[in-house]
């Protein structure tokens, strides 16, 4: 699994045997993330675009106009919300999961390079190890961001446990937020859709050394 | 945290030969853990920006809900400006943009015009009653603007609704002495609402035909609503079909899933708006 020294440069595919091969002829893959991370990831989308697609039916008018069973869309947008957290929540019991999120916490200088080097658009290196500076910043913010989708939503949820002006504040949070999450959400499925080799990855577990080597240079898997 | 890393990691190229010497050193700080990913470990190191982050979105977060009244009260005066000037629409898609919003409990509500529509009133009446939407029309109509709340939050100032006094035609239809409440069905199939007789008798309580100077469209609940002016707007009824008048008080809809009977805006369902009346 580890990369050795006389592992050839990117490109050559010839370093089989160095890293976790898939299937016969094909170029070598590495492993990026479990079984148990791919459904942490799976369920978490798909709680995440009930939440949107319920959403959206409850506040775009023509939406709202052609959808209507506003008492179902409801419940189903509040029960999609309180499960959201949960898939990361199980997760925890993964040993490979927790890593990652360490990974995704800790930030060394080349995640600044990394940044500043996509905010002024300049070619040349952009160095990451496993997760890029950009999908921590967005890691940590939709994790922060669910959570106070989540308090929020539960103020007005349950009305009578807190007092009223929380809930119009808590409405007001929620609305805001709601928009901004997806802007953020619309972002990162756009970028996923631009790398399929990403997408695979979180697919089947695999990704190509070259790849990893491209797009992460300083990930050792 | 360790030195040597920063300009190690500003010239990040290929080098697996320079990174696994990296990996050595670490090894050597005895930074590893025992873990089987140990050698990937070092450019995983650093300082906890995604804690930081995390836990700055969440105190964001609680700081928008305590700044919310004056952040709102900004907003809703900033977008009501750009609202008027903006020929997109695209202001009333944001929170507190302005104008209605739809809502509907069915999954689709069947069309009524002038050739099909018809609205009874029956119960405790000396006389039941059905009405075209001609003959609404030909009753003494009355116009109001007041401002409508909705109990999620918006808010549309000065909206006109015209129609006919809900207390002309229970008179017309002559009410028991042992009535105390009216109870309104919907063309929808699902909605009801209900207030009591008193509540039902003020002058600001309409069967309205007209919002805003023009007949009700279909998605403001035409072509016949109710429009009960002091209260949430859940009380007015879209797509009005049947007024029976009853002993008591039955919850509507929302009111069986938690909703105040007694709506008053600014009294009720734990809010605390401006008065619409």
């Amino acid at each position: 699994m580890n990369r050795r020294p006389e592992t050839p440069p990117a490109g050559t595919g010839t370093g089989a045997g160095t890293r976790e091969e898939a299937g016969a002829g094909a170029s070598a893959r590495v492993r990026r993330f479990t079984t148990a991370e791919r459904w942490i990831h799976r369920t978490t989308a798909a709680l995440m675009g009930v939440c949107v697609v319920t959403a959206a039916c409850l506040y775009l008018p023509s939406l709202a106009a052609l959808v209507g069973r506003r008492a179902l869309v409801v419940t189903v947008h509040q029960w999609a919300g309180l499960l959201l957290p949960l898939p990361v929540l199980a997760g925890l019991a993964s040993r490979a999961f927790r890593a990652d999120l360490g990974r995704l916490n800790r930030w060394g200088p080349h995640d600044r390079v990394w940044l500043r080097a996509v905010r002024r658009r300049t070619p040349g290196p952009r160095p990451a190890a496993k997760f890029n500076a950009g999908q921590k910043v967005y890691a940590a913010w939709i994790a922060g961001a669910t959570l106070v989708m989540l308090a929020t939503g539960l103020i007005m949820w349950f009305t009578h446990l807190t007092p009223l002006a929380w809930r119009t504040s808590a409405t007001f949070v929620h609305d805001w937020l709601a928009l901004t999450v997806g802007i953020v959400l619309a972002g990162h499925i756009g970028m996923a859709l631009g790398d399929p080799e990403a997408r695979r990855g979180l697919r089947t577990g695999l990704v190509t050394k070259e790849w990893a080597d491209r797009e992460h240079p300083l990930w050792r898997p | 945290m360790n030195p040597e890393h920063p300009e190690a990691r500003e010239a990040p190229t290929d080098h697996p030969q320079e990174r696994e010497s990296h990996g050595d050193r670490d090894r050597a700080h005895g930074r590893d853990r025992d873990h089987e990913h140990d050698h990937g470990r070092d450019p995983e190191q650093g300082k906890p920006v995604g804690r930081r982050i995390f836990l700055g979105t969440l105190g964001l977060g609680a700081l928008g809900v305590v700044s919310a009244p004056v952040l709102q009260r900004g907003l809703e005066g900033f977008l009501g400006d750009a609202a008027q000037k903006d020929p997109t629409g695209l202001t009333g898609l944001l929170p507190n943009g302005g104008g209605f919003r739809y809502y509907s409990v069915t999954a689709s509500v069947p069309r009524r015009t002038a050739r099909n529509y018809r609205l009874t009133v029956d119960g405790l009446v000396d006389r039941p009653t059905s009405y075209t939407l001609a003959d609404l029309r030909a009753l003494p109509q009355t116009r109001m603007v007041k401002d409508v709340q909705c109990v999620t939050g918006w808010r549309v100032p000065d909206t006109p609704f015209e129609g006919v006094r809900l207390s002309v035609l229970l008179d017309a239809a002559g009410v028991r002495s042992s009535a105390g409440a009216v109870r309104f069905t919907c063309f929808d199939g699902a909605y009801s609402e209900s207030l009591t007789l008193a509540q039902a008798r003020r002058a600001d309580v309409l069967v309205a035909l007209r919002m805003q100077d023009e007949d009700i469209s279909h998605n403001h609940g035409g072509p016949v609503r109710l429009y009960a002016a002091p209260m949430y707007f859940y009380k007015s009824a879209k797509w009005l079909s049947g007024i029976e008048v009853t002993e008591d008080v039955e919850p509507g809809y929302w009111e069986k899933r938690g909703y105040d009977i007694d709506a008053w805006v600014g009294r009720s369902n734990g809010r605390d708006d401006e008065p619409t009346t």
